[in-house]
């Protein structure tokens, strides 16, 4: 790459700019499908503003390395454009777009201005196009980036929902647990469990596991683990809503479970509850 | 060396209290005294309270669990009444899953699963609050 193509692209940014803002806008209009997501003033607006800040790094001589802190500017700007069109729910192709479409109206400028000349031409379009496939990354990268920050986000609340500890009656507590038991959120259902224990005196503790969709070895121990520690304070565990293949698994993993009681289901355990705890429930009218 | 965790005799049964952090030789002496006072008293149950204790080790765990087993060979039931969350999670870390012994949340209650384990009839039972 010679120095004297690298100060030609941002000569022909600089004295085409008006041009080649239309061109590459009316690129992204027939580019983009959500014509409605993105108002052509916003976009003509952002695409000047990018034009403005590429010429001014392309100015300082730095073509290969966008890394450094010339282009921060470019940088930021393509981040907050990315991380706008993440969250208005672009894919990342549409997102690149903005930066590819730039390609076709540049290239045709300087295969014009360089007509005569094919061996600098070669450079100059070598050159801009490792550039803009550059940046072009970048914009995926940075969209990718919201969305993990997105996923994380979620999954950060899923363990906030976490887990309720439910009194059925007095005396009986009920923990029904949804979704895929780990270390981590074994523990804070231990402590609220074992917490709302002292708080309600309760002698039963039901914990249905119906919604839990598979179990291995690591899981059911820290059911076993629950259940013990309930049990050292003093209150009796159920568990019931064990589906047949977590039975399955359970036996083929060699768990141990006949030192607690299981139950089919919640009602069947809350029935075993109250007869424990000496109460009963009776129907007043037979049914029809 | 001087202190000692006071046994309450109520009735049939053997009251304990702990309510200082448990040394080792301190759990050694109580299940001296212990077992010493069941065979003394002809108790047949014990009911050892540590909700004032929130932490435990494992050589304490054990105690525990040992004194229960000696307790069973001296024919009295023990009730360990009172175990703090943090406490019951540190055991079951531990791996200490205490399967000898019965548990209960409160003293009320350890005095009535005491009661039922003994097989008392109403009219046999020690009259606990008149002696608390």
């Amino acid at each position: 790459m010679s120095l004297n193509g690298q100060s030609k692209i941002s000569e022909i940014l600089k004295k085409y700019r008006s041009e080649l803002l239309a061109a590459w806008v009316s690129e992204q209009m027939t580019a983009s499908i959500r014509k409605d997501s993105l108002k052509e003033i916003e976009m003509r607006e952002e695409s000047r503003e990018f034009l403005e800040l590429l010429v001014a790094a392309l100015d300082r001589g730095n073509l290969t390395d966008i890394q450094t802190s010339e282009w921060r500017p470019v940088r930021e700007m393509l981040s907050s454009i990315s991380r706008d069109r993440s969250h208005k729910g672009f894919t990342p192709t549409e997102t690149a777009t903005f930066i590819f479409s730039l390609k076709q109206p540049l290239f045709t400028r300087l295969s014009s201005e360089l007509a005569d000349d094919s061996q600098s031409l070669i450079q100059e379009i070598w050159s801009v196009s490792t550039l803009l496939d550059k940046l072009g990354l970048l914009t995926t990268e940075i969209h990718q980036k919201v969305r993990e920050e997105v996923i994380f986000r979620q999954q950060e609340e899923l363990m906030e929902l976490s887990t309720p500890v439910v009194k059925l009656w007095d005396g009986i507590l009920a923990l029904p647990i949804i979704g895929t038991l780990d270390s981590n959120r074994t523990q804070g259902v231990m402590e609220s469990l074992l917490e709302k224990i002292v708080e309600t005196g309760a002698e039963v503790t039901i914990i249905d596991i119906t919604g839990v969709p598979t179990v291995d070895t690591l899981t059911a121990q820290h059911l076993l683990k629950t259940v013990t520690a309930a049990r050292l304070m003093g209150a009796d565990c159920i568990i019931s809503g064990i589906r047949p293949q977590i039975a399955q698994t359970i036996v083929y993993l060699g768990v141990d479970l006949a030192d607690v009681i299981t139950k089919a289901t919640l009602a069947d355990a809350f029935a075993l509850a109250l007869k424990r705890i000496g109460a009963s429930i009776t129907r007043n009218q037979p049914r029809n | 060396m001087d202190e000692k965790i006071p046994i309450l005799k109520m009735g049939q049964f053997l009251l304990v209290t702990i309510q200082v952090d448990m040394h080792d030789r301190l759990a050694m002496t109580l299940q001296d005294d212990l077992t010493n006072r069941i065979s003394q008293t002809n108790a047949r149950g014990v009911l050892i309270d540590i909700s004032a204790l929130d932490m435990v080790d494992s050589f304490i765990g054990r105690i525990l669990g040992n004194i229960a087993k000696m307790s069973k060979i001296l024919d009295a039931e023990t009730v360990v009444v009172g175990m703090q969350p943090a406490v019951a999670i540190t055991l079951v870390e531990l791996g200490l899953s205490l399967k000898g012994i019965r548990t209960a949340l409160n003293v009320e209650k350890g005095m009535a699963l005491l009661r039922r384990a003994i097989a008392l009839t109403p009219e046999e039972m020690p009259d606990d609050r008149a002696e608390v």
